[in-house]
């Protein structure tokens, strides 16, 4: 690679003929061409496909046939597939609110002791989630939400044996049991994050508010929220977009079931294209994710990166 | 600092509790393992006589050794790529900045969010007429595409810091583009090649989605795809079930132990940026 790459450059570098370094359009494009081949080939070209597909009928073997608009039709008619997206709001609840309040208010307690020995510690065991495949944790719950888990184990010792039940195999209960397991996946990621961004805001801030009488709901309101802007908006952005695409841990706990209680767009999508053959319709489920994902985020951004810096 | 003792105190038993939680879910799995195979234990409780067999059966019902071979070679094919890719097209647009860098630099930043849920179905028949399907190559080509976004951004973020007038020097002495970039650039950008490197493995050995669709064979697909597998095959008894998961578990634990600081360090930063 260094070969002909030094001998393009050589002439140019010598020639010298503008005061300004000289900057080869070609030049800078050949160094960006292997990243563009492979992003065009497996990242643009997939998601032009999917629009594609998803005008049409197709079993994913015979012919296709032009649809038009019929999958979207069904999409927002059927209420078996636009209920999975209901589901991954429902879920953008425990994965997304859940961790970054629960992260913000430990993240609060714990400031004064952010270079404490025990938090250090806590830097290591918080991020265990995030580095375990989130099929292991998804594995782990069944076990700990199953009938015979901890947490029936717990609630019988407490005295709440009446409450107990298969978590994830009740209707009622399984959508906020599967949150439960994304909630506890992200609540370490959120918490440390904020935790970080706290110890960017200067202390001075906190002296002048103790020395002006404030308390701490006080300290917190005036000084580390606004403080922290970027930090909520880069938790939020993060959980949202694993609530609305979740897949691994639904795909090992419920499957989406029981019945449909934990469908979600990824898995159905999953199982329309690779088990119903219904390609025409699982592209317009993935457009449908695709957008959603998008018109989640991007407004988060602008909020959050505005009047910072 | 004015900070009250009761503060303070709150602070550490509100960790602790948190640590507690994020823990015990690996002591349920831990202990469960240890209890005689095919039984239904409780969820925390320790076995009259612990069956640390189970470990080794559990090793050889999941084929443990090809699965950390075929991992690995995974990781191998796809971050060392990645990385590279990355770096160059960031020096390229961060550091060059030719014309029309910004358009190209959108379209990446375009790509960071989209689930990969959305890309799979033309993927899938994309590879199938590329005759990859069942192959690691099924997983390793399409994950340096999508990792593309990210890397990009990443090496972008860190060439757009470097002093021009470094580049300048490093011209005056005669260097090209490429020794420009070999021999000055990247070796200043170890730290951010290194936490590109940590995060792209993590990804790609956890990578769960395009491993079960794409592979068939759990001996080819990533540590995260054959656990989907063992969990299908072994997932009604418990006790061997648990003990799989955590032996599939113990390479990504142990390698995040060693190297935690650049661990916690790099996905506290790739959060940020990402």
């Amino acid at each position: 690679m260094a070969g002909p790459l030094a001998a393009t450059v050589e002439p140019v570098t010598g020639r010298e003929r503008r005061k300004r370094r000289p900057r080869p359009a070609r030049l800078g494009w050949l160094f960006a061409l292997p990243a563009v081949v492979v992003y065009l080939t497996f990242v643009i070209r997939p998601l032009l496909l999917t629009v594609q597909y998803s005008f049409y009928d197709w079993n994913g073997i015979g012919a296709a046939t032009w649809t038009g608009l019929d999958n979207y039709v069904r999409l927002v008619t059927d209420p078996e597939l636009s209920g999975t997206i209901l589901h991954a709001f429902e879920l953008i609840l425990f994965f997304s609110f859940v961790p970054v309040l629960l992260g913000l208010a430990v993240a609060a307690t714990i400031r004064q002791i952010a270079q404490s020995r025990l938090a250090l510690v806590a830097r290591t065991v918080l991020f265990l989630p995030q580095v375990i495949p989130l099929v292991a944790a998804g594995i782990m719950w069944t076990w700990l939400l199953s009938t015979t888990g901890l947490i029936n184990q717990l609630l019988s010792g407490i005295g709440l044996g009446s409450l107990t039940r298969a978590w994830l195999g009740d209707f009622g209960t399984a959508l906020p049991a599967v949150g439960v397991i994304g909630a506890w996946v992200q609540i370490g990621l959120c918490t440390l994050l904020l935790l970080a961004g706290m110890s960017k805001i200067d202390n001075s801030l906190y002296e002048a508010a103790r020395l002006d009488g404030a308390g701490p709901w006080r300290e917190f309101r005036s000084i580390t929220l606004p403080g922290l802007r970027q930090e909520i908006g880069v938790c939020v952005t993060v959980t949202v977009i694993s609530a609305l695409a979740s897949f691994d841990i639904i795909y090992v706990s419920t499957q989406g079931g029981p019945g449909n209680a934990t469908m979600v767009p990824g898995l159905e999508i999953y199982y329309l294209a690779f088990a119903e053959r219904e390609v025409g319709m699982a592209s317009a489920l993935a457009v449908a994710l695709t957008v959603l994902v998008l018109l989640c985020v991007l407004p988060i951004q602008r909020l959050t990166r505005d009047g910072t810096r | 600092m004015i900070v009250t003792r009761r503060e303070t105190l709150t602070g550490r038993i509100l960790l602790v509790l948190l640590m507690v939680l994020t823990v015990l879910p690996f002591v349920s799995l831990f202990v469960t393992a240890l209890h005689p195979s095919g039984t239904y234990p409780d969820g925390l409780s320790w076995p009259s006589s612990p069956q640390w067999g189970n470990f080794i059966d559990a090793f050889q019902a999941a084929n443990m050794e090809r699965l950390l071979l075929s991992s690995a070679l995974i990781v191998l094919g796809v971050v060392p790529v990645s990385v590279l890719f990355g770096t160059m097209a960031g020096f390229a647009f961060g550091h060059l900045r030719m014309p029309g860098h910004r358009i190209g630099f959108l379209v990446f930043v375009l790509g960071l969010t989209l689930p990969f849920e959305g890309l799979i179905t033309p993927l899938y028949y994309q590879v199938r007429d590329m005759g990859l399907l069942n192959t690691r190559w099924a997983i390793i080509l399409p994950l340096i595409g999508l990792f593309m976004p990210f890397s990009v951004l990443w090496m972008r973020a860190h060439f757009i810091t470097m002093p021009d007038e470094l580049s300048e020097a490093a011209r005056i002495d005669g260097a090209s583009t490429w020794q420009l970039f070999w021999r000055v650039h990247v070796p200043l950008a170890r730290p951010a090649l290194t936490s590109l490197g940590i995060l792209l493995f993590l990804w790609t050995w956890n990578q769960f989605l395009l491993a079960i669709v794409l592979v068939d064979d759990p001996a080819k697909r990533t540590m995260a795809g054959a656990l989907g597998a063992f969990q299908g095959q072994w997932g009604t008894d418990i006790p061997l079930l648990c003990a799989g998961s955590l032996l599939i578990l113990t390479p990504t634990l142990a390698i995040f132990l060693i190297f935690q600081r650049r661990f916690v360090a790099a996905l506290l930063q790739g959060s940020l940026k990402g």
